[in-house]
């Protein structure tokens, strides 16, 4: 099945039938060992325990960013090649992603009080993601603002655009200032500086929550494809209602004329 | 026993809230999409059909 057959929104549908149970399976078998190997991991010789907490910012954190990536992707297919489920794809991501930032901030800020000794700080970093949540929530906003999808579509595009710029600032936020946040040691010229016993875990619970998202994103993409079914029979439903009083409302409308 | 040491609460309620928050979303989800199928049946029952010729609840 090729990208152009699942411009389609009813194949999509019959796709997502098929592979959401396999979806789900997968992560939640791999959330399971991804959760196993954090609970074995050894206490980081700074950090201790609140290191396991790492093994849960860390995933929400990188997927924050890579569901607006996912989003502007979306968006462009919306502005250029006009695909159908584009903006259906970036409409239902955005509660997904800005779910995901909002437990980035969360366990970011818990792990942060035992550390840093304050649950906030108005660093670089801290800020750039306050600010990817609030875009999420303005998006979010948008799109029940607008009632005809297509037109709220267009708008959300060119704003989820103009936010991607946020996306490097956050990434090199910790390079380009000074920050309380660490630097990335993780995804970083010259390879990751964690040790084993720790990185594995990382990467395990990065693939289970990257799993989920997939999950759960085109769960909601069918939903919203349904949603736009029922608007548009409603639609169909009013005008036939419409037609079939047209002639009193002419009638009406001439009597009203008349005076 | 795993030991969590002197910062136990922050961890179990880091855990406790992404599985909170991803509980929400799966949850929503579930409903959204008994929500749609619901609607789509009633407007089937109403005699309200697609431009196909197909069920308004044939999802596939």
């Amino acid at each position: 099945m090729s990208l152009i057959d699942l411009a389609n929104p009813t194949r999509f549908l019959a796709l997502t039938a098929r592979v959401l149970p396999w979806l789900s399976a997968a992560t939640v078998i791999l959330l399971a060992i991804g959760l196993y190997q954090s609970a074995l991991a050894p206490d980081d010789y700074q950090q201790g325990a609140t290191v396991k907490i790492m093994f849960i910012h860390v995933p929400n954190a990188w997927l924050s960013m890579f569901v607006w990536g996912v989003m502007s992707i979306a968006s462009l297919g919306t502005l250029v090649w006009r695909h159908p489920l584009a903006d259906v794809a970036a409409k239902a991501a955005a509660p997904i992603g800005a779910s995901f930032t909002f437990l980035a901030l969360l366990t970011g800020s818990l792990w942060g009080r035992p550390m840093w000794g304050t649950y906030w700080e108005w660093d670089a970093r801290l800020t750039s993601v306050l600010i990817l949540f609030l875009m999420y929530l303005g998006l979010m906003a948008l799109w029940r603002a607008v009632d005809d999808p297509s037109r709220a579509a267009r708008a959300a595009a060119v704003l989820t655009l103009v936010g991607a710029i946020n996306l490097p600032i956050i990434k090199f936020s910790v390079d380009w200032w000074n920050t309380l946040h660490q630097p990335a040691s993780v995804m970083r010229m010259g390879g990751s500086t964690l040790d084993k016993s720790f990185l594995v875990p990382l990467l395990l619970m990065a693939i289970a929550f990257t799993l989920l998202f997939v999950t759960l994103h085109l769960a909601a993409m069918r939903n919203e494809i349904l949603r736009r079914r029922v608007r548009s029979l409603q639609m169909m439903q009013a005008s036939r209602v419409a037609f079939s009083s047209g002639p009193r409302e002419d009638g009406a409308s001439k009597e009203v004329g008349a005076t | 026993m795993m030991s969590l040491g002197p910062y136990a609460s922050f961890i179990v309620t880091s855990y406790a809230a992404v599985a909170l928050v991803v509980a929400i979303l799966i949850g929503w989800i579930v409903l959204d999409y008994r929500n749609q199928t619901e609607r789509l049946r009633e407007l089937d029952r109403s005699g309200v059909t697609r431009r196909s010729g197909r069920s308004a609840a044939d999802a596939s």
